[in-house]
């Protein structure tokens, strides 16, 4: 043996350290891939020994190659091996590995859960850190609910390294398993005032978080949250704070006003930008959330606005970043105040980091009004034409529409000018927005009617040179315009100057080189035009124009007759053939014209977007009934109608070789959709990031056009923008210039000298008229449209989950689940199945350890369903209560089905009335100031230990602090004292109790023999500190160690009870409870909560039931009952402890 | 609250790694495919903020290092260069003037000390104090840890 481990330890001085396999990846630069792959094998072997620390050394080296992008999920179950090391340096190895690595679709994570549970309750505080660091990382809903209890325990732990550490878990606790929000925020409240300041930023942080996403559950915590950031002077802690009233104010507005004082004197004193930043950032919170009737409220925003400028003006690129960006809020709802930084942010626009000009550029998008938005654009434009990059230019060209068109194209006066501005836009090259440009021009156009001329005009001067846009066709999305401007020349036709002119632009053959579906509404379009024209030349004598027009179309038509694209086909030879009718009548010297345009009559009017969600559902309609019933499975492919055109879509071909449906598939794939919905972590694609583009098919097939080098670029007769800036000038002058002369006749009328201040002052918002008689057209709804603003609200938020009202008494359903209650639920040990009957049923038995691990898999998975069983049961309690009922019968013959449906939890069967609620604390001593209740609970980890809980309530007006827990060691049971202090020390309670306020402290105590009941003599000392006055209290109590506190829950299968029972070691004492007037499953339920057991197997009122003492004592019931009297035969294996084991349990029921 | 940590050389050589949310493998490549070439491509005396999808990522460059923190959209940007900055002060005072290398050679260590800093996505300890003496207690529970270790190996 010995030979074996020095063999084993020299065997490890060669195998490699993470340090040498860093410095040989380093050294084999060139052939990484390959040293790294014969590493893994190394790792494979190491892994394979029995030796932990080869193991951890493999694992760590792991770790690495995970972070070099190496796959290391097969070793999953090792690193759950390391975590389970008893050693602090291999167990956070291992625990390091599994944050890594572990994801909720880790399977190995299921196995952790004792092991996790071990660690947590571990008597070293690292070991307990380490367990919940890892645990913070992947945790699963599983994991969640199984430890929340422990967790929330270790939230009143003695030392403040733990109780930090489980503060803050228990936001991802919360996130996984919603339902222990209630029941553990009473004790994360109570931590906002923990004595150990990291404790408290802890309790800050998550509390923050949570009132961050539910901020109505939390404005109750408002007082006590102010309370703090008086007395804070942790910037850290402040900031959090301060944030949170800005979540909170916009639902308690007098909340605002009390905040504002603080925090501008927070703003004035403090150095710390971080915090500057958080005050002003809340402060313009609480101003947007006050109504405007605030006396002291401008003085506040100029307050904030100063403080912004100065860091705009910044020479530190963060800060002129942040003031921009905290700018861009006060804009929303105070403009004014931003306005008069106008310099300072077109300044910004000149700025080289790119950022910096975007955010200027969003603040821009605020600051605009009717009066200065064409100077803004202009000045856009010029930056439009310096702008290298093509990202930068393309989000100018968009801020330039957003900035025109925004709520309606509200300030723009001179929509020649706006048409003019985005003509120019369309000589940008390389643009990926050609169709914003092009919406943009059909949206003016048809819903200002008054510009409908001028646009026509501009349409069709682009449609003569679409040459140049369309001259460079790989990279230019530009095109896209022409979409538009044929269109608008076509639906508009009636405006044209020109109109064979036009139609001609759009029958030359280059139009074929355009993306398809231009093509298509080119083709459409001309058709339109051709009616104008035919209307137009029909009232003349001379009737060869008309049909000259008609032989034109009918030469260029083909060409797109013979288009690829199939829209453009069919488009194309529909309207050649009526071309070549409508010329047959023309020969017969009909009049056509009229019925052809009546082929286009009538208005086109715009619909919003969202009319069609906003119809509401008819009455008695089900929109997800089929119309059609779905064809049956035995239809036989033959049946199926071929297609013809084009082959159908892969998803309609009937699998042949999977046995999986298309619904099964569907249904996978909804649950799938389900899933990363309701996953947190699944990034979800906005909709705005995605913008799809549209593919030019088949570019490879379009020639290269030669760019016509001879035409100058400025587009001759195309408008500049600037020409407009300036008429529009004039025309204000003008208008102001008569308004003036009337106003003056009118005070001449009046004879008043007071109007002065008018005429000098600054034109304001209203006095400037638009230039046309704009109507800017409604987008249509439909008529019952139902009004409704949060269609944008996702129905997916995890934290929705996490809305819950925190004020409202918690109820007993509520509890966390605690071990105890989780113990029998599958009835038999499936390692002992080929012992019994059922061997057909499981495998036989088999030996090597990999077969066990994944029994072990097996049985947890077991655990898990049944517990999601548990949970569905709830839901359908009335529906299972029949099921059961008949069922109930035949119980003792199906202990095979591992445990599912009549699994007995703790004997409690569902469909049976409530229990009533239990607690295993009990009063240890109370007098006027304070109240202890205590429960007592040996430790499983050591057979010699016993952790006492006791809360301690505050039950008067003074403040008790410096308690300290004293008691009476005894020989055989001992409390637990720190090292160095004397046997007769006291223990100070690790918090100080405010009044009316409630804490758990745990101690420890060691105790040799356990078979006798004991009491232990103690005392409590406190002071009670009032206002003027502090004294110095105690109290005294008694320590009752009942045997039962030494027993603790250990699960047991009926096979495992049956052996014990029949190996004779045990022995037996009954006794006879009389007059018990309950039914039998309280009666069971009391005897597991009190006294630690668990239910083996229950068949009508007779049930087998175990425990085990911490020191391996077993300890098994026989419990019959029948009417009032309920026989309960025992046996364990030491007598002492059994005699007084039953005492208890009498007692527990003569109580009742 | 914080989403993820990044550490990577100016060649975009990952050097450590630290998510508070789990995720899959492949979005942790895609996300670090993304921060890299974002955060190198940035010119040099910009300021330390990026927008990328709901997330706001604050970087800083100390060396030949980038520390690349991505925090929820309602987050201090200033606080949070604040956290990179005590991050490598940490560093610093466990490494002895860090370098790339120190972090390299004893990735484990780095994340430790991480550990106790911050947890879950939050501030766990803002005391440097504090953080540095829990890092030096547990590192002196691992000595203990080794030297019996030996003992059992040698002598058991």
């Amino acid at each position: 043996m010995a030979l074996k481990i020095v063999k084993g330890s020299i065997d490890r001085m060669f195998d490699k350290n993470l340090q040498d396999l860093v410095r040989g990846i380093r050294n084999h630069k060139e052939d990484e891939a390959k040293y790294i792959s014969t590493c893994i094998d190394e790792i494979k072997q190491e892994l394979k020994q029995d030796n932990i620390a080869v193991k951890a050394n493999a694992v760590c080296k792991l770790t690495y190659l995970q972070m070099l992008g190496y796959d290391v999920s097969w070793a999953a179950f090792n690193i759950v091996e390391v975590m389970s090391s008893s050693k602090f340096t291999y167990k956070r190895i291992g625990y390091l590995a599994a944050s890594q690595c572990f994801h909720e679709s880790t399977d190995v994570i299921m196995l952790t859960t004792n092991q996790i549970r071990k660690d947590l309750s571990s008597p070293n505080q690292y070991d307990t850190g380490v367990a919940l660091t890892g645990l913070s990382c992947f945790v699963t809903p599983d994991l969640a609910r199984d430890l929340a209890n422990d967790i929330m325990t270790l939230m009143s732990h003695t030392k403040p390294y733990i109780r930090k550490k489980a503060v803050l878990i228990m936001y991802k606790v919360f996130l996984k398993y919603p339902e222990s929000l209630r029941p553990a925020f009473p004790r994360l409240k109570e931590k906002l005032e923990d004595p150990d300041p990291g404790v408290q930023s802890a309790a800050v942080n998550v509390i923050c978080e949570l009132a961050r996403r539910n901020p109505k559950n939390y404005l109750s915590l408002a007082p006590l949250f102010f309370k703090l950031m008086t007395s804070s002077t942790n910037n850290w802690v402040l900031i959090k704070i301060i944030k949170l009233f800005g979540a909170l104010t916009p639902l308690e507005p007098r909340l605002g006003k009390k905040l504002i004082e603080p925090l501008t004197n927070l703003i004035h004193s403090t150095s710390a930008m971080s915090l500057l930043y958080e005050c002003v950032n809340t402060v313009i919170a609480v101003l947007i959330s006050l109504s405007s009737g605030m006396p002291n409220h401008s003085a506040s925003i100029q307050l904030c606005v100063q403080k912004l400028r100065i860091l705009i003006e910044d020479s530190d690129q963060n800060l002129k970043y942040l003031g921009l960006l905290a700018m861009s809020k006060i804009l929303k709802t105070h403009p004014k105040s931003v306005q008069s930084h106008k310099d300072l942010i077109l300044q910004c626009l000149d700025d080289k980091d790119e950022s910096i000009r975007l955010r200027a550029l969003d603040l821009l998008y605020g600051m605009v009004s009717k009066k200065n938005l064409m100077e803004i654009v202009k000045k856009l434009m010029l930056h439009v034409d310096k702008a290298e990059g093509t990202t930068y230019r393309d989000e100018l060209l968009t801020k330039i529409i957003d900035i025109c068109s925004q709520s309606n194209y509200q300030y723009i006066t001179n929509f020649e000018w706006y048409i003019s501005i985005l003509v120019e836009l369309t000589r940008l090259e390389g643009t990926r927005h050609g169709h914003l440009i092009a919406s943009q021009m059909l949206d003016v156009a048809i819903r200002v009617k008054a510009i409908r001329a001028f646009a026509v005009a501009q349409m069709a001067t682009l449609l003569d040179n679409a040459h140049l846009l369309t001259g460079n066709m790989q990279r230019n999305g530009i095109c896209e315009v022409l979409y538009a401007a044929a269109w608008i020349c076509g639906e508009f036709s009636e405006h044209l100057e020109n109109p064979i002119q036009t139609l001609e632009a759009m029958l030359r053959p280059k139009v074929a080189t355009l993306p398809g579906h231009i093509q298509a509404v080119y083709v459409q379009n001309a058709a339109k035009l051709f009616a104008t024209v035919l209307k137009g030349q029909e009232g003349n004598t001379d009737s060869t124009a008309a049909q000259e027009t008609s032989q034109l179309m009918i030469d260029r038509l083909p060409l797109f007759v013979q288009s690829a694209n199939l829209e453009v086909q069919e488009r194309a030879s529909c309207i050649l053939q009526l071309v070549k009718y409508i010329q047959k009548l023309q020969q017969k010297d009909v009049e056509v014209a009229e019925e052809v345009s009546a082929l286009f009559a009538g208005e086109l009017n715009p619909v919003a977007p969202k009319a069609q969600k906003k119809v509401p559902v008819p009455e008695g309609l089900d929109l997800d009934a089929w119309i059609n019933e779905p064809p049956s499975e035995s239809e036989s492919e033959d049946e199926q109608p071929k297609a013809i055109f084009a082959k159908e879509e892969p998803k309609h071909s009937r699998p042949r070789h999977t046995e999986v449906d298309e619904k099964e598939l569907a249904r996978r794939r909804e649950a799938r959709k389900q899933e990363q919905a309701n996953n947190p972590f699944y990034i979800k694609a906005s909709p705005s990031s995605q913008k799809v583009y549209q593919d030019t098919p088949g570019v490879e097939h379009i020639p290269v056009v030669q760019i016509d080098l001879s035409v100058p670029l400025k587009v001759p007769g195309m408008p500049m923008s600037d020409q407009y800036v300036k008429l529009e000038e004039e025309r204000r002058q003008k208008e102001r210039a008569e308004k003036k002369k009337k106003e003056k006749k009118k005070r001449k009328e009046k004879r008043s000298g007071r109007g002065k201040k008018q005429d000098s002052g600054p034109e304001s918002e209203e006095d400037i008229t638009p230039a046309h008689m704009v109507d800017i057209v409604t987008e249509e709804m439909p008529e019952n449209a139902l009004p409704s603003d949060d269609d944008d609200k996702d129905p997916n938020d995890p934290h929705k989950a996490l809305d819950i009202d925190l004020d409202k008494p918690l109820a007993d359903s509520e509890k966390l689940p605690v071990r105890s209650h989780r113990a029998a639920e599958s009835l038999k040990s499936p390692a002992e199945d080929g012992d019994v009957e059922s061997a057909a049923i499981h495998a036989p038995k088999k030996k090597n350890g990999k077969e066990k691990r994944e029994k072990k898999k097996d049985k947890d998975s077991d655990r898990k369903k049944s517990s999601k069983h548990k949970k569905k049961k709830q839901k359908k309690e009335k529906e299972e209560k029949e099921k059961k009922k008949k069922k109930k019968h035949h119980h003792h013959h199906h202990h095979s089905d591992g445990g599912g449906e009549e699994s007995v939890q703790n004997g409690t069967v569902e469909d049976e009335e409530p229990l009533p609620p239990m607690s295993n604390y009990c009063l240890l001593a109370e007098n006027s100031y304070i109240k202890m209740v205590c429960d007592i609970q040996g430790n499983l980890q050591d057979g010699s230990q016993v952790v006492v809980s006791v809360i301690f309530e505050n039950k008067c007006d003074s403040f008790l602090k410096s308690m300290e827990f004293n008691v009476l060691d005894s020989l055989n049971s001992k409390l637990q004292r720190p090292e160095g202090s004397g046997p007769h020390d006291g223990l100070t309670v690790p918090f100080q109790l405010p009044p009316g306020v409630s804490n758990e402290a745990r101690f420890v105590f060691t105790v040799q023999s356990i078979v006798m009941p004991q009491k232990l003599k103690g005392t409590l000392t406190f002071i009670v500190k009032n206002e003027d006055s502090s004294t110095h209290e105690k109290l005294d109590f008694k320590l009752h160690f009942t045997c039962t506190s030494y027993l603790i829950t250990t699960p047991c299968y009926s096979d495992a009870f049956a052996k014990l029972l029949e190996s004779g070691d045990l022995k037996g004492s009954s006794v006879r409870l009389e007059g018990v007037n309950m039914p039998f499953h309280h009666l069971l339920a009391r005897i597991c909560f009190h006294h630690h057991f668990s239910v083996v197997e229950r068949i009508d009122s007779c049930a087998s039931m175990y425990s085990r003492s911490i020191q391996g004592h077993h300890v098994c019931l026989l419990v019959k009952t029948s009417g009032q009297t309920v026989s309960i035969d025992a046996k364990c294996d030491e007598p002492t402890l059994l005699g007084n084991v039953l005492d208890e349990i009498k007692q527990t029921f003569s109580q009742c | 609250m914080m989403r993820f940590l990044l550490l990577f050389s100016r060649q975009g050589k990952l050097r450590l790694q630290k998510w508070f949310m789990p995720m899959s493998e492949r979005e942790k490549k895609k996300i670090i495919r993304d921060m890299t070439t974002m955060v190198l491509a940035r010119q040099p005396r910009t300021c330390n903020f990026l927008h990328w999808k709901d997330l706001k990522i604050i970087y800083k460059r100390y060396a030949s290092l980038y520390f690349c923190l991505a925090v929820e959209s309602q987050e201090n940007e200033l606080l949070a260069l604040e956290i990179i900055h005590r991050y490598v002060e940490l560093l610093d005072k466990y490494f002895g003037n860090v370098c790339e290398l120190d972090i390299i050679f004893n990735f484990e260590k780095a994340y430790f000390i991480l550990d106790e800093f911050l947890m879950g996505g939050e501030i766990q300890e803002t005391s440097k104090q504090i953080v540095n003496r829990s890092i030096e207690a547990s590192d002196m529970l691992q000595e203990g840890d080794n030297s019996e270790w030996y003992e059992v190996e040698l002598f058991g």
